[in-house]
């Protein structure tokens, strides 16, 4: 069966590219066979954030419009034979998206035997977004200890409660997660960061993951290398976790306390 | 944090002030969410009215809907000003 999860926040730049990114990744290396889906339409990243922007020959847009077919749009990731990528248009607007049109695509992929349909979903709340999470089964909020952040999340639990297809046949909703991203436990420590506990508090959903503040964010879309392949980065080694867990497996939170400083470190600042 | 910055005095903890508004105003915004959209509207208009005959308060009313058992509720309070103050003179009177 092919699960559909939309990666969400309402907050533009929480990091979910990013996120979708690594989370496609990370399922295909475990052996599922993946699409992630661009649903930025005017503006899309995700083929940087993959590495594979010079490969996009067509796009969703042009699937939905019937100007090609699936299996000519989907791009084949170079590093992982089971991870496919379908590219946003750069050129067209959002209005080019349609409902009947992403159920048509979402539907053939479903026929592929594709395991995960990963949707990544644009900033806001209007068509692109809400097109996004239309269709999806499970829901990942992308979320940064911050106030604007925490309260549009809010907002996109609310619609994800409400305007989905799930949520209007009844029976269960999306099943929904939040992801902290951006996490800085030294700043938390200090008290000038909101803590997972109040993110989790007040949202009032379960954390899949938390995702520290990291230059190998930056560093891995510099090279167009989705950051969950730096194995040597926290914030990489916190994305495959966030898979484990959402594979069902236990996992225990990481990088989530700050670094004890040294006697000298402290009087002395740092 | 160095030796000088624990003789300054901080500032309250800033996380804490964070969550604290964000507790009410998403609570705030959930209450809003689920009511139905022409509320505002039929506040400004039951004021309207009632003005015509007791000069109250623009945030003089207070409207909310509850839920009980199946039905819904459309509770309406006015607080009446203490003392009776004439209604303001109708612009067209008679002549």
């Amino acid at each position: 069966m092919t699960e559909i999860i939309v990666v969400t926040s309402g907050k533009g730049g929480v990091g979910k590219t990013t996120t979708s990114a690594s989370l496609a990744v990370g399922l295909a290396k475990r052996g599922k066979k993946v699409a992630v889906i661009d649903f930025d339409v005017g503006l899309r990243n995700l083929d940087l954030i993959m590495g594979c922007e010079r490969r996009v020959v067509y796009d969703f847009v042009n699937v939905i419009q019937g100007e090609c077919t699936l299996k000519q749009a989907l791009i084949k990731d170079k590093r992982i034979d089971s991870l496919h990528v379908l590219a946003a248009s750069q050129t067209r607007d959002k209005d080019a998206l349609s409902k009947e049109g992403v159920e048509r695509v979402l539907n053939e992929l479903t026929e592929d035997g594709f395991d995960y349909v990963i949707c990544d979903s644009p900033a806001g709340i209007e068509k692109g977004a809400s097109l996004a999470m239309y269709f999806a089964d499970r829901a990942i909020v992308v979320v940064n200890p911050e106030v604007s952040s925490v309260r549009d999340s809010d907002r996109i639990l609310g619609l994800l409660a409400s305007k989905t297809r799930r949520a209007e046949q009844g029976g269960g909703g999306v099943e929904q997660h939040l992801l902290l991203t951006r996490y800085n436990p030294e700043r938390v420590a200090n008290g000038d960061m909101m803590g997972i506990a109040d993110v989790k508090d007040i949202l009032g959903i379960e954390v899949l993951g938390v995702i520290p503040e990291s230059p190998g964010v930056l560093t891995a879309s510099n090279a167009g290398v989705p950051v969950i392949l730096d194995e040597g980065s926290d914030a990489g080694q916190a994305y495959a976790d966030a898979v484990a867990r959402l594979c069902g497996e236990d996992r225990p939170m990481r990088f989530i306390d700050a670094t004890k400083k040294g006697f000298l470190a402290r009087i002395f600042g740092s | 944090m160095g030796l000088f910055d624990l003789f300054r005095s901080r500032p309250k903890n800033t996380a804490s002030v964070a969550a604290e508004r964000l507790r009410i105003i998403v609570m705030q915004e959930r209450a809003a969410n689920g009511r139905p959209d022409y509320l505002p509207m039929l506040r400004r208009e039951l004021l309207e009215v009632i003005r015509k005959y007791v000069n109250v308060d623009p945030d003089a009313i207070d409207i909310h809907v509850t839920h009980e058992g199946e039905g819904e509720v459309l509770e309406l309070t006015v607080a009446l000003p203490e003392k009776h103050v004439a209604p303001p003179a109708p612009a067209t009177g008679e002549t």
